[in-house]
């Protein structure tokens, strides 16, 4: 199997955008009193982060959701790095902000969200993604969204890259080439 | 079936079989575990719709419902079975007991019996997976895991760490955990107790053997006070119990001598001014209480690890297509 990479975003592409949506996040929430910024593990975690720096130092926190998805049957354990981390301040009655790095089928989302309601009463959640690919299985959408690209279900898939994991920061179109059978 | 999925395979019969990776993806899965028992709503969905059966064959208080609250904070349905009021007291044998459990469709046997190996035995029985909450004077390996994590919670590491296992050692089974998993870890383990409750025959486990309790003080960095176990002794082990507290008891007189601070554990029932005096037990280093805070997040971990998947299934699903 071989992979065939597109870059979609360079890493000034995916500032502008981040700078774009912490605009657009301030816009719909109104201010940043009340508002918490919580990235989802792993790489929402550093997109989080550079939402944060454009702006005003909001709380943050983190989730991981291993404990939360509908898939342990088929998938198995898996270890879990992270933990979830909710801000100092807590939730209840705030603006919450998920952040991922790409929104796919929906599942991770509303994974995130019921952790969230488990830990207390977010005021409002808000679903914050660098990238869109489509390809929903939940109606659950994004309310602030830095690129959509479009992706074929099969042998294709986006991968934001961060320079905490990746090395460098951008976003690339994966294309698999399966070997002939 | 589903052996190759879980970092542990199907069962945790004991420390014994597992490799030091293992005991280790134990630990580290236990750290976020704690932090689920400190919010506000204790629960997380992972193990919606699994049942587990809770098999007693023994008296256990803290055990028990130490398993019970790791399985409900992970959403598990469970029924709990105690020995005395079950079939067992008519005569069935343990294979029967959970075959006939079995055939009402459950997913996980956590059991304790007082008879050493009947953990291992009941694993190579039944498909589902089975969790050893103590067999006989075999292992108790939740109990050992707990220590260790409590162990590594305050001294920061196992590693080139001196604990010493003071008492009852010929009849525990936490003290054979404990050896196993502390040895893997790197720790440098001894044990010490009165002759008749020590067997030479832990020298060949690797283990230092220390007669009197002072020298095991001078030695240490850690010390795990058992309990003097008087159920399960016939009797002539001990002369009295306050003269085992006089020889071995372990007093914050005798601490003070200690070059340095010793972290104090104990498993618990304490026989407080026999193996354990109060100032000791309620002491600025006893994390005694921290172990049972830690019994539940290493038993959800556990638990986590061994739910696993089939794998087959997975790739299956893999082949549709998904990122």
């Amino acid at each position: 199997m071989s992979a065939e990479r597109i870059p979609v975003m360079d890493e000034p592409a995916v500032r502008r955008a981040v700078a774009r949506m912490a605009r657009e996040i301030v816009e719909k929430s109104g201010g940043t009193q009340r508002l918490a910024v919580m990235g989802i593990h792993r790489r929402g975690i550093q997109i989080a982060e550079l939402l944060r720096a454009e702006g005003a130092r909001v709380p943050a926190g983190s989730i991981d959701i291993s404990l939360y998805r509908d898939d342990l049957e088929e998938i198995g354990p898996r270890p879990i790095v992270g933990g979830s981390q909710v801000p100092n301040s807590g939730i209840d009655g705030k603006t919450i902000v998920l952040v991922d790095d790409v929104q796919h089928t929906g599942r991770t989302a509303r994974a995130a969200i019921n952790e969230l309601m488990d830990w207390g009463r977010p005021g409002r959640i808000l679903l914050c993604v660098l990238v869109d690919r489509g390809g929903r299985e939940l109606p659950i959408q994004p309310d602030i969204v830095g690129r959509h690209v479009e992706v074929l279900e099969v042998h294709q898939s986006v991968e934001v890259l961060v320079p905490e994991v990746d090395g460098r920061l951008g976003v690339d179109l994966v294309i698999t080439h399966p070997e002939a059978v | 079936m589903n052996q190759t999925t879980s970092a542990l395979g199907k069962d945790l019969v004991g420390l014994e079989p597992l490799t030091r990776d293992q005991i280790l993806a134990v630990l580290d899965t236990a750290e976020p575990f704690k932090e689920i028992s400190e919010r506000r709503i204790k629960k997380v969905p992972v193990l919606r719709g699994k049942t587990i059966v809770n098999l007693f064959f023994e008296a256990s208080t803290r055990t028990r419902v130490s398993f019970e609250f790791a399985e409900h904070r992970l959403s598990a349905d469970t029924v709990n079975i105690a020995a005395a009021q079950s079939s067992v007291s008519k005569g069935e044998t343990l294979v029967d007991t959970a075959r006939n459990l079995e055939a009402m469709r459950i997913d996980m046997v956590v059991m304790r019996h007082g008879s050493s190996g009947a953990a291992g035995f009941l694993a190579e029985r039944i498909p589902s997976n089975v969790v050893n909450a103590g067999d006989g004077s075999h292992e108790h390996p939740t109990q050992g895991l707990l220590d260790m994590l409590t162990i590594r919670d305050h001294m920061g590491r196992i590693e080139g760490l001196k604990v010493c296992i003071v008492g009852d050692v010929l009849h525990s089974r936490v003290a054979r955990s404990n050896i196993y998993g502390l040895l893997k870890l790197g720790a440098q383990v001894a044990v010490c107790g009165p002759p008749t409750l020590v067997p030479r025959g832990f020298r060949s486990l690797g283990v230092e053997v220390f007669t009197r309790v002072e020298d095991a003080i001078q030695w240490a960095d850690v010390l795990n006070i058992l309990r003097l176990q008087l159920e399960r002794m016939e009797s002539g082990f001990v002369p009295s119990l306050r003269e085992y507290n006089r020889i071995w008891g372990i007093s914050r007189a005798r601490l003070e001598k200690a070059p340095q601070d010793i972290l104090i554990l104990h498993p618990g029932p304490m026989n407080r001014g026999v193996e354990i005096d109060s100032d000791v037990a309620d002491g600025p280093h006893s994390v005694i209480l921290n172990q049972v805070t830690n019994g539940v997040a290493v038993r959800m971990a556990v638990l986590y690890l061994l739910a696993g998947g089939q794998p087959e299934r997975a790739e299956a699903a893999k082949q549709g297509g998904d990122a």
